[in-house]
């Protein structure tokens, strides 16, 4: 394993401890239990927006927290779940009154974490809501299984909510957006290299030179499917194809494509892949309204990438326009 | 005979012992069909929860079996905090101002707790989880009380069930849990949620049989 850290076991609170030296303007950082909140909150009479998820996955989550998306985030153990007393003190501290709203990635251990967590917020008074984006069109979804996973939605979900919150829109307002930009949006993911996960200290999976992985999550997990390494512009069609006929696509709509790399993948590749995806949304009749590039759902070190498709109208639009000041994400301020 | 609260306390720090020996192993299976973290997360959180005991060591047998659920619930994220939290939770409850066991009360503490793992997880058996090492590990024991069989016969029977069961899982197709996102390619691998539960019924057998 060849990493930039000093011990597995001080990865999570070193990286902490460097976003609270770097951002001190936009968070604070709160130890055992450890959370990012932002800096100005509790901001009264707003929503709350709390998410959490494994650490690994930078800059999603603690990335952010900050004006225009999530008031506070819960960062669990490389690829864990956060537990629930993380996100009760990270509830508590952000409430301004008008309700906390939970962003969760549709994944058995966080669903547990938060639940367990809404239960105790809301026995302590605090009103709570929770939604759960699973938009991963590379897993089958049934009633017998754990369902699709939260991946690339969320990122989106969880700035258009935060602009939701900003206008001061009701709990159930904010969480009825936030169901409507999960319902709209599918995502599908690659990887070209597996990645190591620090205290594994070796590679999830064995990957040869030559092939790739299909379907993956966020989380090193292998994928669906293994097959020999195509180019650029079929892997493209490999991830678009599922998009696109999953619901609910037709002609005429606008979307938001987002292209995003899974950490060890450069800006040069993902504009490759996003002007073949462009050209395909365009070829299926969808108008690319809006983008976003880069890596903002990760997954370590893995060489690869994951699209993301949201079907926009005025009013995701507007949101998605709105100020957004974090440290991973910023714009109009 | 009975299962006293040194006895379980001997179990607790034995289930340390065990998850810290297995932590590779654990992390291993769960590299296969899941997310490599497994037995990290049991072992970061077993030794929280045994930092905590000497605090209550003078306690009654529920209390133990609590304060090392709530450590659980706190230190080992994943699906494992709140799935393991909540076994010993129930246990606790169960177990609640007893200072000792008999196997009978034993046998309802872990049918609490497996009550528990099944509303939190929704899980059922044949869907490559835990619950397939501890549902046949309950029914073992409830049988051998049934049938009259002393302590040390049947803790042996439960813990043998278990391992049986933990073997089954090899070839399910996992339903809950990140490894159901694989589908059938989760075929053929052992579960290590099943083989973390076979490991501490397993302590509890290697301890309390006298």
């Amino acid at each position: 394993m060849k990493k930039l850290i000093n011990k597995p076991e001080d990865v999570v609170i070193e990286e902490l401890k460097g976003i609270e030296y770097a951002h001190s303007d936009l968070v604070k950082v709160h130890y055992d239990p450890n959370f990012i909140y932002r800096a100005d909150a509790p901001i009264k009479d707003k929503v709350a927006i709390v998410s959490g998820g494994g650490s690994g996955h930078e800059p999603m989550h603690g990335g952010f927290v900050g004006l225009g998306m999530l008031d506070a985030a819960c960062p669990g153990a490389v690829f864990t779940s956060p537990t629930p007393d993380q996100m009760l003190e990270a509830t508590k501290q952000v409430n301004g009154g008008k309700g906390v709203l939970h962003i969760v990635k549709n994944y058995t251990g966080d669903i547990m974490n938060f639940e367990m967590a809404a239960d105790l917020a809301r026995a302590e008074g605090i009103e709570v809501e929770a939604v759960v984006t699973n938009d991963d069109v590379a897993v089958q979804d049934s009633l017998y299984t754990a369902g699709r996973r939260g991946v690339g939605i969320t990122v989106i979900a969880e700035k258009i909510c935060g602009a939701a919150a900003e206008q001061k829109r009701s709990l159930k307002e904010v969480a009825d957006v936030c169901r409507k930009v999960n319902g709209w949006g599918r995502s599908m993911g690659m990887a070209l290299t597996s990645c190591t996960v620090p205290h594994a200290g070796k590679p999830t999976f064995d990957l040869p030179e030559d092939e790739m992985e299909i379907g993956i999550g966020i989380h090193g997990e292998p994928g669906r499917t293994r097959m020999k390494l195509k180019s650029a512009d079929e892997v493209t069609a490999l991830l678009m194809e599922p998009v696109i006929n999953d619901l609910p696509y037709k002609a005429g709509d606008n979307v938001l494509l987002f292209v995003n790399s899974m950490g060890g993948t450069p800006l040069v590749e993902l504009y490759i892949i996003y002007r073949k995806a462009y050209e395909l949304a365009t070829k299926a009749g969808l108008k690319v309204a809006r983008n976003l590039i880069g890596p903002y759902i990760t997954s370590l070190e893995m060489a690869g990438c994951s699209i993301t498709l949201l079907k926009l109208d005025d009013d995701l639009t507007k949101l998605w326009d709105a100020p957004v000041k974090t440290p991973g994400l910023r714009w109009g301020v | 005979m009975t299962i006293t609260r040194d006895d379980v306390l001997n179990w607790l720090n034995e289930c340390g012992r065990v998850i810290t020996e297995n932590k590779d192993y654990l992390t291993q299976l769960d590299s296969a069909i899941g997310d490599a973290d497994h037995g990290a997360n049991m072992d970061r959180g077993f030794k929280a929860a045994l930092a905590k005991l000497p605090s209550v060591a003078d306690k009654d047998i529920g209390t133990l079996f609590k304060s090392v659920g709530m450590t659980l619930v706190q230190t080992v994220g994943g699906a494992g905090g709140p799935l393991y939290g909540t076994f010993f939770m129930q246990a606790g409850t169960a177990a609640a101002n007893k200072m000792e066991l008999t196997v009978g009360d034993w046998a309802a503490a872990l049918e609490a707790a497996l009550n528990g793992v099944v509303a939190r997880g929704k899980a059922q058996p044949g869907d490559k989880t835990m619950v397939d090492a501890l549902t046949p590990a309950l029914s073992a024991l409830k049988q051998a009380v049934v049938d009259g069989a002393d302590q040390n016969e049947s803790l042996r029977r439960s813990a043998s069930a278990a391992e049986q069961g933990m073997k089954d899982t090899i070839p399910l197709v996992a339903k809950k849990g990140r490894a159901s996102y694989l589908g059938e390619r989760s075929a053929g691998h052992q579960d290590p949620g099943a083989t973390s539960s076979f490991l501490l019924l397993k302590a509890a057998t290697d301890t309390w049989t006298k």
